[in-house]
């Protein structure tokens, strides 16, 4: 009889979710140790500043404050700067000036945490304000201060990087009849998770091991840094990643509060802690998009897309920390021709310095494919109403066909599978489009407004090949290691790090669908240094395409393994067993069969002569390519004519992420991706003023969507299995959040568009549609 | 995220409530369901030496009808407003409000109270209590005093409370037969303040408005009465033209601020927006009482 495993395809409940739902969960800040120490942090009030000088006297004088640490200390220890993942460096607290408001300046180490808060405002800092840079477009002008003097090129221009054929693009937008452009600016956004960033560090004098408790989504690259930069040997640094509460991309940096800790705690011998508040957060730590993009697209006047030119300038903030594959400063934008077949294209990005915290994480989009997505999929709506075509019809005419897979984009990309049609005409029948497009004409007459909009995504996951990814030179493939116990019980643990995705229980399904143990008894252990196989950690969709290849392969190790055991059980020969049905039996001979639970005992207890004992496999999983997962999203907005709100009437999300592991996890990651995609279209933003003071710096102004403001969201799905992948997965933790945000502003573009309208910058809100209304007199109470 | 220090009372009567803020002149503040002086503490934008908690003070938590009008003890929660039969009946504008005052979470502490003594111009029970002409009791060392809501607004952040006294409880006259009232509120999402909030209550002789009570939230300083709009409607037919006429009264009465909510401009065409929608309510209520 065939062995439940509960293996790929199935609705496992979350491995998790009773730890979490009972309050059981073990974070950072649930951890307390002995003499522990707490840490606080002075932050500065100005966005560009001299520091002429420090006096923390009052703060010392404090009962219960041990130590206040300023730059001029790190300095000392030559710890005051440290490198970033993107081969900058950042202050780590600053010597002389600070370069944007709420950054580090002095941290106070105290027995209490509410002494250390007390303290904080107990520092004297002189400050000399200096004229802040806050546009970065303005930044680059020669007359700008300059935000990073301490390096050798006297400019706020970080970096070119462009992809593409320029000479071929220009021929063809010379000779296209229709050309759309458009500014589009992609507002900064944060990704709020619901832990904020903290750490315990905790030296230990007797055996010199550093071991510190981290918020962290990539603990095995961290040590590798801390080991690298603080001279202290690897094996005596433990990093863990213990529950996350939520990382999306904003727990990849290394950030200044992480190194102040640990020195201090160097210093003092005793474990010190670290927690940010909510406010701390939300200011300083590192911020994603911000891309001021001006895009143009050429097309026959059939509407056939010949080619599409992009120039960007990216704000970087004033350190370049975010966490992009090193030959890739601007991510994967050069995705951007998205999922149409285009003879040409050229991208450019310019990298800029202002005095604002560090910009430019992935958040919840692989790297920058959120700004490639939603810059394609507005010029392809642009383009449409140039045309005066309907966007769905220049869509299924532009896609790259299903038969022209693997395809080579013109930006150098080799997309593995991919059937756009198939997933845009299964949306468009479920959502009744032409029905929706009658109601529109109708509602138009009429004077009401409604409006449609497409989405139809490629995303670029699953990084990557060694030949081309790597972050700080370390290469990023990804990890599994099994081992089997006697009794039909394993443990795997992976080189990648959960932070609410779900691994315990996804993770356990692959190896059960590859063992044939029931998923029950398979544990999945991560985020120890110390345990865990290396691995460059969970960001950019990357886990399944890697390490859950890794876990495939690491099991069939196993299996290759176990079926030399099987036929010495069975006693035939190794030639004549084979796996079926998730056990190992005679070929043709049903009744002579080995459960992987009957292996795994053998190998303990009846192992062949001059064969090893034990059942166990590492694989260390070099992808030959990236997944391209892809979907088609249809949002129906209704505008107010009163107020300008925008609401969702109906969100339709077809994805297609290859095969899948969960279905359940998938629709959760979906569902909450959407929302996290509607937000920046319609919620959140941050901005600064003049002097550089951040305008939404609490949650009064950040606008994070809640369960109140979320649509009904409506999903389904098509399954094109990615070729290389071990299982045919493509990874889909990022699709919904890159996807949804073009197809809300096309919805609204849509609504508006038979006023002149073209684009909207998102957020796009009420004030913003109002303003349309009233010109054309279209506004009523 | 942590305030600074600060001492605690609870007292157990009023007397001794009273007491304590004299005993501490200017240093004390009261404390009610926290919802907005625990943030400004937490921030430290506020930094008073003694908070003295009226929870364990009796007879402020009442909800009820007496001599021809509603009480609302201070100490009323907003979801006990929220959940009243009593409310849900005959003081629909009450029911509208305390339903989009910040969110189901903020409402099981936060007090109706406090969020008019807290008289920040962005809360929205003030402006109700304007359209409905509530008046506040306030107890301190020199007895009990009654102020009208008009009087008791004084500015942001700024009642016509002493430091030592106490709102006791808001008392709106019960509406007259023929009576509707409403709130509405736009929001940037739910939780929010007001980006514009407007409270409405008319009286109908007929078809014509015997009676208009007006208040606006978010739109001034304090929250505000927009006068000439209620005194047109008085002896007008309830009619789209003398409401959208009272909304334009009422927008130029407004005097809204640019900020993240919105420009100036569009806060005051939302004055016009939601007045025109509040009355239209307010008045499809008054026809089915
Ligand atoms: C997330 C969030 C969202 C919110 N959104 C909204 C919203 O949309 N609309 C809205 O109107 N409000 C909103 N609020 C504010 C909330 O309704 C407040 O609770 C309310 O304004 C004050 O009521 P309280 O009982 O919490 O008063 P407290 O915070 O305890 O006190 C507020 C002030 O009033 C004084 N005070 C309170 N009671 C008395 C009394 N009996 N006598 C004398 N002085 C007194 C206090 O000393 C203090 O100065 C929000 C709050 C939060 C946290």
């Amino acid at each position: 009889m065939a062995v439940a495993v509960q293996g790929m395809g199935h609705s496992v409940k979350r491995k998790e979710d009773p730890r979490f739902l009972r309050g059981k969960g073990n974070y950072v800040d649930d951890l307390k140790l002995p003499g522990m120490l707490y840490m606080d942090i002075l932050r500065s009030p100005y966005a560009h500043a001299n520091i002429k000088g420090i006096d923390a006297s009052r703060a010392l004088a404090m009962p219960g404050v041990l130590a206040v640490v300023t730059g001029k200390d790190l300095d000392a220890a030559g710890l005051a700067w440290m490198p970033t993942l993107m081969s900058d460096k950042q202050m780590v607290l600053p010597v002389d000036r600070v370069v944007y408001q709420a950054q580090e300046v002095a941290a106070v180490i105290a027995t209490e945490r509410y002494i250390a808060a007390d303290a904080i405002t107990q520092i004297d800092v002189d400050y000399e304000p200096l004229t802040p840079v806050v546009d970065p477009i303005r930044a680059l002008d020669p007359s700008s201060p300059l935000v990073r003097p301490d390096r050798e090129n006297k400019t706020n221009h970080i970096w070119h990087w462009e992809a593409g054929d320029k000479e071929a693009t220009d021929r063809l937008f010379e000779q296209a009849a229709v050309v759309a452009k458009e500014d589009i600016y992609i507002p900064r956004i944060h990704v709020c998770s619901i832990e904020t960033c903290g750490c315990v560090a905790s030296f230990d004098r007797i055996n010199g091991k550093l071991t510190i408790w981290m918020t962290t989504q990539a603990p095995h690259a961290i040590r590798t840094v801390f080991s690298l930069v603080s001279g202290i040997p690897e094996h005596k640094i433990r990093v863990i990643s213990p529950d996350i509460g939520g990382g999306f991309g904003g727990k990849v940096p290394v950030y200044p509060g992480y190194v102040i800790a640990t020195v201090a705690s160097l210093q003092t011998g005793r474990p010190v802690k670290w927690i940010e508040d909510r406010s701390e957060n939300l200011q300083a730590d590192s911020f994603a998009r911000d891309y001021h993009i001006t895009a143009e697209l050429a097309a026959d006047a059939d509407g056939t897309m010949k080619a599409l030119r992009v120039k960007t300038v990216a704000d970087h903030g004033a350190f370049d920390a975010a966490a992009n594959p090193s030959k890739f400063p601007a991510g994967l934008f050069s995705i951007c021709t998205g999922s149409y077949d285009m003879q040409a294209a050229h991208v450019e990005v310019d990298g800029v310095y202002t005095n604002k915290p560090p910009g430019g994480v992935a958040y919840r989009c692989s790297f920058r494919v959120t700004e490639a997505v939603h810059a394609v999929e507005r010029m392809v709506d642009s383009l449409a109403l140039k045309l005066e075509m309907d966007p769905a019809e220049l869509r299924l005419k532009n896609f790259i066909p299903p038969e022209k897979f693997p395809y080579k984009s013109a930006t150098g990309w080799e997309y593995d599978s991919g059937n756009y049609p198939a997933a845009l005409h299964k949306a468009m029948e479920r959502i009744g489009y032409q029905d929706l497009r009658r109601e529109q004409a109708e509602k138009r007459a009429r004077g009401e407004l409604m409006g449609i909009g497409i989405s139809t995504f490629t995303e670029i996951v699953g990084a990557g090949p060694s030949h081309t990814f790597d972050i700080l030179g370390i290469k990023m493939f990804d990890s599994c290691e099994i081992r089997i116990h006697p009794t039909g019980s394993a443990i795997v643990r992976i080189g990648v790090q959960t932070q609410g995705q779900g691994h315990e229980t996804t993770f356990a399904q692959i190896a059960a669908e590859e063992l044939g143990l029931p998923v029950a008894n398979i544990t999945v252990e991560h985020g120890d240094t110390d345990t865990a196989p290396y691995g460059l950690g969970t960001y950019a969709s990357r886990s399944t395409p890697t390490a859950g290849a890794a876990t495939a392969i690491a099991a069939r190790k196993i299996r290759e393994k176990g079926k030399l055991l099987a036929a010495h059980l069975l006693e035939a020969s190794p030639d004549d067993v084979e796996w079926v049905d998730h056990q190992f039996q005679v070929k043709g001979d049903p009744s002579r069969a080995k459960t992987m639970a009957d292996i795994a005992f053998a190998a303990y207890t009846n192992h062949p002569q001059g064969m090893e004992a034990g059942l166990e496999a590492v694989d260390y999983y070099d992808p030959p390519n990236l997944t391209f997962p892809f979907g088609a999203y249809i949002c129906v907005v209704d505008i107010d004519r009163g107020t300008g709100e925008v609401k969702i009437r109906r969100f339709l999300a077809v994805d297609d992420c290859g095969n899948i592991i969960n279905p359940m996890i998938v629709e959760g990651q979906i569902h909450g991706g959407l929302t996290m995609g509607m937000a920046p279209a319609l919620l959140e933003e941050i901005t600064y003023d003049e002097a550089g003071n951040i305008r939404q710096g609490t949650f009064m102004d950040y606008l994070l969507p809640t369960a109140m403001e979320t649509p009904a969201w409506e999903t389904d799905k098509t399954c094109t299995p990615s070729p290389h992948h071990p299982f045919g997965a493509k990874g889909v933790g990022e699709s919904a959040t890159v996807g949804a945000p073009p197809a809300i502003a096309n919805a609204v573009v849509d609504a508006l568009s038979h006023l002149g309208v073209t684009h909207m910058d998102i957020p796009i809100k009420p004030w913003m549609v109002y303003k349309v209304l009233e010109e054309h007199g279209l506004a009523q109470p | 995220m942590i305030p600074s220090a600060f001492d605690y009372a609870a007292p157990q009567s009023l007397s001794e409530a009273i007491s304590l803020l004299q005993g501490n002149a200017g240093q004390a503040k009261v404390l009610a369901g926290g919802q907005s002086l625990i943030p400004l503490l937490k921030f430290r934008l506020a930094g008073p030496e003694l908070l003295v908690d009226l929870r364990k003070v009796p007879a402020l938590d009442h909800l009820e009808e007496r001599d021809g009008h509603l009480a609302i003890g201070a100490m009323v929660r907003e979801s006990a407003l929220e959940h009243s039969a009593l409310i849900a009946s005959r003081y629909p504008a009450l029911l509208d409000t305390s339903s989009v005052v910040a969110d189901p979470l903020v409402r099981n502490y936060a007090t109706v109270g406090g969020n008019v003594a807290h008289a920040d111009p962005a809360n929205d029970h003030p402006a109700t209590m304007l359209a409905l002409r509530a008046t506040a009791i306030a107890n301190g060392p020199n007895g009990q005093r009654t102020i009208s809501i008009d009087d008791f607004l004084v500015d942001t952040f700024e009642t016509a409370l002493a430091p030592d006294e106490v709102l006791m409880e808001l008392r709106v006259p019960r509406p007259a037969a023929h009576s509707g009232s409403a709130y509405v509120k736009l929001e940037r999402k739910v939780g929010d303040y007001a980006i514009i909030g407007v409270a409405a209550q008319v009286t109908l002789d007929g078809e014509v408005c015997a009676q208009a009570g007006l208040g606006l939230t978010n739109a001034a300083p304090r929250a505000l009465r927009p006068r000439e709009a209620e005194t047109f409607l008085v002896g007008k037919r309830l009619d789209e033209e003398s409401i959208r006429h009272a909304a334009e009264l009422a927008a130029s009465a407004a005097d809204p601020v640019s900020d993240l909510r919105g420009p100036a401009d569009y806060k005051r065409a939302m004055v016009r927006t939601l007045t025109t929608r509040a009355l239209r309510l307010a008045a499809q209520r008054a026809r089915q009482a």
